[in-house]
């Protein structure tokens, strides 16, 4: 810093301390709470130092929330639409950047406009249309008398279903775009020189180039995936088959009002099961994670 | 921005372009048409076909003290629980930025709030606000029934604001210590050699230069108050009680989807809809140049 001020060196050191317990103190009592049995997590305080049931609270929780099979859908979900995002942006932009056709800005224009508009904003709609993929294309050709011509496409209750609307966004297609623009003209000449086409120079060239891009990316989205809760309680009908696991929380969550017992303990550890896939991305990868949220402002 | 060196098979750009255009017609574009055409007609209860109402169900919606109830609500949640987050991630980052040792520490470990699901940030705050189990306990155990989110609305309210507020503090302090660190040094450095303390200069020079990112992070915010709320509530006051946490798009999820009524709840879609372009336009009208973050 640019003065001496052990004074408030101390104070600073203070507030970062302060706010360093306020912002983890949930994470730690959630962890606590998850390692104590069900007589010591509801006596009044309730213990600041973890006990040790944390084992038998997290079997319980794992076998009442079933999260084997829940874990695996998740996975499967995120990482669907994870790889969703990160070819289909690169695709768009990549149609965006590096070509010029009279309808570019309208393709622009109305990829940018999905940022406006996130999947919990228009859920009502968008479960329509997943109960029945086909719909526009029914809808369009009833207007000329052959609706029937098209079959129905169910895709509720299905990875499909889970998947597809959430992809339906442009979030990854500005930070490629962004990184596109930088990349210097003379590598596309280069590349034209030497005979290559646009699907070589994507592949050969850009694709590797971007690789930084897509792990920013593809953190984010994972992490996202991880978190969505209202679409996957929507298009999920079966929750034998096809939950997720913030769905299983719902659960989970003691209700002593209706003379359950407060079985905290569990409900914390499922909670702790939860959290921890995307908390252990965000450790892992942070560096990707923060570059790609900074770059794309969302 | 344009690139010189662009290539001419149309062909190529239009295959590279179609799944995204695909997608975003049938699960994007579809459904809003759809939300707009289902807000201007109602279905009989008896079958027979869609009729056309015009504004009926706008004018359901908003005579509906419910619904008036859930925009006051709504209001009260996004602007408090974006008022205390921002606060608290600027006076972190203020500090942070004095990178005294360990701050790099700091800025790893208060983003991890931000990566932690939306339910599973209810579930922990309904623990640790629970009246009779977790850390606010104690209060009750001094001044029996001072505390009970399950039957106080007002405090059903503090529980979903400083769960949403915990959520987005990490994200805040981030964006906030990165528009500080573009401050130039310089100018913090004449400000110290003028004779302006350390309060001073955050005060008069670093928070000025910030208001742009400050302003980007209240719409931020905002928004995501609309997008988180589902999770949150879900998991801590399903919404009441008696509606004291019934925020906008939660009244959304619980008409359509228990209520089953698409007409109202796709007329409620389309007021948030209109409120969330409003919203991204003041973000581009106000902050066109976004500050620069590296």
């Amino acid at each position: 810093m640019v003065e001496r001020t052990p004074l408030l060196n101390v104070l600073t050191h203070a507030v970062l301390i302060l706010g360093f317990v306020v912002l983890m103190a949930p994470i730690w009592i959630v962890f606590v709470a998850a390692s104590h049995d069900f007589a010591t997590v509801n006596r009044v305080p309730v213990p600041v130092l973890p006990g040790g049931h944390l084992l038998d609270n997290l079997a319980q929780a794992w076998t009442e929330g079933s999260f084997g099979r829940v874990m695996v859908t998740t996975m499967l979900f995120a990482l669907g639409v994870t790889a969703g995002k990160v070819v289909l942006s690169a695709l768009s932009a990549f149609a965006i950047v590096y070509f010029r056709y009279r309808l570019r800005m309208v393709f622009f224009w109305m990829i940018f406009t999905t940022l406006m508009l996130p999947i919990e904003i228009r859920i009502v709609p968008t479960y329509a249309v997943a109960a029945n993929a086909l719909k526009p294309f029914h809808d369009m050709l009833a207007l000329v008398g052959l609706g029937g011509v098209v079959p129905e496409w169910n895709l509720l209750n299905s990875y499909s279903g889970l998947i597809l609307p959430l992809i339906a966004t442009a979030t990854g297609t500005f930070l490629y775009r962004q990184f596109f623009l930088t990349i210097p003209d003379e590598l596309a000449e280069a590349a034209k020189m030497d005979g290559a086409g646009p699907v070589r120079f994507f592949l050969d060239v850009l694709v590797p180039l971007s690789r930084t891009n897509m792990a920013a990316l593809a953190t984010i989205m994972f992490v996202w995936a991880c978190n969505q809760y209202v679409w996957p309680l929507i298009v999920v009908t079966d929750q034998q088959t096809m939950a997720t696991a913030t769905m299983q929380l719902q659960k989970l969550v003691p209700s002593p009002l209706f003379g359950q017992p407060p079985v905290w303990n569990v409900a914390m550890a499922a909670t702790l099961i939860v959290m921890i896939p995307p908390l252990v991305v965000t450790i892992l990868l942070q560096r990707w994670f923060v570059r790609g949220l900074v770059s794309s402002e969302k | 921005m344009e690139k010189r060196a662009t290539f001419s098979n149309l062909w190529v750009a239009g295959l590279f372009v179609a799944p995204q255009l695909l997608l975003i017609f049938v699960f994007f574009y579809w459904p809003v048409g759809e939300a707009m055409y289902w807000a201007l007609t109602l279905e009989p209860p008896f079958g027979g076909g869609n009729q056309f109402v015009g504004l009926q169900n706008f004018e359901a919606v908003f005579s509906d003290r419910h619904y008036w109830n859930s925009v006051v609500v709504s209001v009260i949640f996004a602007l408090s629980m974006a008022g205390l987050s921002i606060s608290v991630a600027l006076v972190l980052a203020l500090f942070a930025d004095r990178r005294l040792h360990g701050h790099q520490a700091y800025r790893f470990t208060f983003f991890l709030t931000y990566a932690v699901p939306a339910a599973a940030v209810g579930l922990a705050f309904r623990f640790l606000l629970a009246p009779d189990a977790g850390m606010v306990s104690v209060v009750n155990k001094l001044f029996p029934g001072l505390w009970n989110p399950a039957l106080n609305g007002t405090q059903a309210l503090i529980l979903v604001i400083v769960a949403q507020a915990w959520k987005m503090a990490g994200y805040n302090f981030v964006f906030l210590l990165a528009g500080l660190q573009s401050v130039p040094r310089a100018l913090v450095e004449a400000a110290a050699m003028d004779g302006a303390g350390v309060l001073r200069r955050m005060r008069d020079i670093q928070v000025p230069l910030l208001t742009p990112t400050l302003f980007f992070l209240l719409v931020i915010n905002i928004t995501d108050s609309f997008v988180d709320s589902f999770g949150i509530v879900d998991l801590t006051t399903g919404g009441g009680p008696a509606r004291s946490t019934m925020l906008l798009g939660y009244k959304i999820y619980l008409d359509g989807f228990e209520g089953k009524d698409y007409s109202l709840a796709s007329a409620q879609t389309l007021v948030l809809i209109v409120l969330m372009i409003l919203l991204t336009f003041f973000q581009f009208r106000f902050v066109e140049r976004r500050v620069h973050y590296r």
